[in-house]
C-alpha cells in the first residue's frame, strides 16, 4: 500500500492570467489529518479544488489515492466540502443527504449515519435555507462523509461553529483517521493547527512550511504555533 | 450514464419544485390566467382560435426556460453542480433528470391550461389531443435545453432572467404574433425559418386548425426534437467538470 494520499509535485495554477499557486510540491501521508494554513486568498481553496481535481492547472502533477486527481476512479474515495456550503437551500437536511448518497451510491442508511455524525439529528427535517449557518456547514460537511470516503478535502469546515461544536468535530476526524481515513483541512484558526499532524502554511500561493506543529516550534524557537508562523513568514520575507 | 442516479435527480428537482409551492402556483396559474385573459382580451372566438394556440405554443417554452437557467445557474454558483461533478454522476444523468421532472411538470402545465382552454373558454381543438401533449412536451423539453445552455452565459440571476426575453420575444414576434409570417420581409421570413420556437407555434395552429395528423406538423415535430437535442448537446458542454 502507498504511503501518500495526496501527491503534489511542481504544480503552478493561474487565474485571471495571474498566477496564484507557485510551483507547490508536498505529499500528504495516509491516515494523517493534515492542516491547511494560511490568510485569506492565499491560494488554500485553489489547492484543495487541484487535489480533488475541478481546478485547471497550468503544470505539474496531482495524484491522489495513486490515480491523476480527478480521474473516474476518485469519484466515490474523494469527499470535498467547499468553504460555501454546496446545498440544496429548498430541501431538507435528509433530502439533500439523500440524494447525494444516491448519486454516489452509498449504502442504505448511510444518510442517516452522516446526520448523527456532524450531530445535525434534531435538524434533520427542516429545509437547509432555514438553518444557521453553522448547521449549514454541518450539512455541506456530512455530505462529503457520505460513503466513507478514503479521502476528506475539507475547505474550512468549522467556520461559524461554537468551540464545543469545533471540539467535537475535530474528535470526529481524529476518529475518522484513525480509521485510515486521510484529511486534508483548511483553516485559519491558530488553535485548529495544534490539532492537526501536520501542517501546510501557505502564504500568497506559496508554501512556506510543511512540517509537524511540534518540529514548526522547536524550529522557531516560538511558544506558541502563532507565534511560530511569524517567525517563518518574517524569515522568508528577509530571505527573499 | 446510470438510471439509478438520474432518477434520483429526477426525484430531487420535484421535491424541490414541491417544497416552493408558490413557483409551483406560479407554473400552473400564470399561463391558466394569460390564456383566460386572452379569450376575453380578444371577445371573439375565431379570433381566440387564431391566437390561442401560439400561447399554447409558447408558455411551456417561457416557463422552461426559466425555470432551468435559474435553477441551473442557481447549482453553478451554489457550488452543488461542482460537487456533483466530483461524483460519479454523468453529465447526461443530469440533463436527463432535469428533462424527466420539466417534462412532467409541462404536461401537468399543458393539462391545466389545455383543459381550461377547450372547455370554459371553448377553443376548437380539431386534432387529436395526443399530439397537442406531444407538441406541448417537446416545446418544453427546447425551452429547458435552451434554458440550461443560456444559463452558462449568465453570471447573476439578474442576468439570467434577462435572457428571458432577449431569447423569446424576438421569436414570438417572428412566429407571426402581431403580423402573419408571409407578409414579413424576405430576410426575416429567412430569420423565421431557423426560430425553434417558430414551429412549436406552427405545430399548435396546426393541430388545432386540421382534424388528421398533417405533413406541416410531422415535420414541425421533427424539427423541434431536432433543435431540443441540439441546445442538448450545447447545454451538455457547458457543464465541465474542471473550471477555472
Amino acid at each position: 500500500m502507498m504511503s501518500y494520499a495526496v501527491e503534489v509535485d511542481g504544480l503552478r495554477v493561474a487565474r485571471g492570467g495571474r498566477e496564484v499557486v507557485h510551483d507547490l510540491t508536498f505529499s500528504v501521508p495516509r491516515g494523517s489529518v493534515v492542516g491547511l494554513l494560511g490568510p485569506s486568498g492565499c491560494g488554500k481553496t485553489t489547492l484543495m479544488r487541484s487535489v480533488v481535481g475541478v481546478q485547471i492547472v497550468a503544470s505539474g502533477t496531482v495524484t491522489v489515492l495513486g490515480h491523476p486527481a480527478g480521474s473516474r476512479q476518485l469519484r466515490r474515495r474523494v469527499g470535498y466540502a467547499t468553504q460555501n456550503p454546496a446545498v440544496y437551500a429548498d430541501l431538507s437536511v435528509r433530502e439533500n443527504l439523500r440524494y447525494f448518497a444516491s448519486v454516489l451510491g452509498a449504502p442504505r442508511g448511510d444518510a442517516d449515519r452522516v446526520i448523527e455524525e456532524v450531530g445535525l439529528g434534531g435538524a434533520r427535517d427542516r429545509v437547509a435555507a432555514n438553518l444557521s449557518g453553522g448547521q449549514l456547514h454541518r450539512a455541506s460537511l456530512a455530505i462529503a462523509l457520505l460513503g466513507a470516503p478514503e479521502l476528506l478535502v475539507l475547505d474550512e469546515p468549522t467556520v461559524g461553529l461554537d468551540p464545543v461544536l469545533r471540539g467535537e468535530l475535530w474528535g470526529l476526524f481524529h476518529e475518522l483517521a484513525a480509521r485510515g481515513t486521510t484529511l486534508l483541512v483548511s483553516s485559519h484558526v491558530m488553535d485548529e493547527a495544534a490539532r492537526c499532524e501536520r501542517l501546510l502554511l501557505m502564504r500568497e500561493g506559496e508554501l512556506l512550511a510543511d512540517d509537524t506543529p511540534d518540529a514548526l516550534r522547536t524550529r522557531t524557537g516560538a511558544q506558541d504555533l502563532e507565534e511560530a508562523f511569524l517567525h517563518i513568514i518574517q524569515g522568508h520575507e528577509v530571505a527573499a | 450514464m446510470s438510471l439509478t442516479i438520474t432518477l434520483a435527480t429526477t426525484r430531487r428537482i420535484l421535491a424541490q419544485l414541491r417544497h416552493d409551492r408558490r413557483t409551483l402556483g406560479l407554473l400552473i396559474g400564470v399561463p391558466s390566467l394569460l390564456m383566460i385573459l386572452l379569450r376575453y382580451v380578444m371577445d371573439r372566438p375565431q379570433a381566440f382560435d387564431r391566437y390561442g394556440p401560439i400561447l399554447l405554443g409558447v408558455f411551456p417554452f417561457i416557463v422552461m426556460f426559466i425555470v432551468t437557467s435559474i435553477g441551473t445557474l442557481r447549482e453553478r454558483t451554489s457550488g452543488t453542480l461542482e460537487r456533483l461533478m466530483t461524483m460519479p454522476l454523468g453529465k447526461l444523468d443530469l440533463l436527463v433528470g432535469y428533462a424527466l421532472a420539466f417534462g412532467v411538470t409541462a404536461l401537468v402545465q399543458a393539462g391545466v391550461v389545455g383543459v381550461i382552454a377547450l372547455t370554459w373558454l371553448g377553443l376548437d381543438l380539431q386534432g387529436p389531443v395526443w399530439t397537442l401533449f406531444l407538441v406541448t412536451l417537446l416545446d418544453a423539453l427546447l425551452g429547458m435545453a435552451l434554458g440550461l445552455f443560456a444559463s452558462a452565459f449568465a453570471r447573476t440571476e439578474f442576468q439570467a432572467v434577462q435572457f428571458m426575453p432577449a431569447f423569446v420575444l424576438p421569436q414570438v414576434l417572428l412566429a407571426g404574433l402581431f403580423v402573419p409570417r408571409g407578409q414579413m420581409s424576405a430576410v426575416l421570413q429567412w430569420v423565421a425559418d431557423v426560430m425553434p420556437l417558430a414551429y412549436a407555434v406552427e405545430a399548435m395552429r396546426e393541430l388545432t386548425w386540421h382534424r388528421s395528423v398533417t405533413g406541416t406538423l410531422a415535420r414541425d415535430v421533427a424539427v423541434i426534437s431536432g433543435c431540443a437535442l441540439l441546445a442538448l448537446v450545447l447545454g451538455a458542454a457547458t457543464l465541465r467538470r474542471r473550471t477555472d
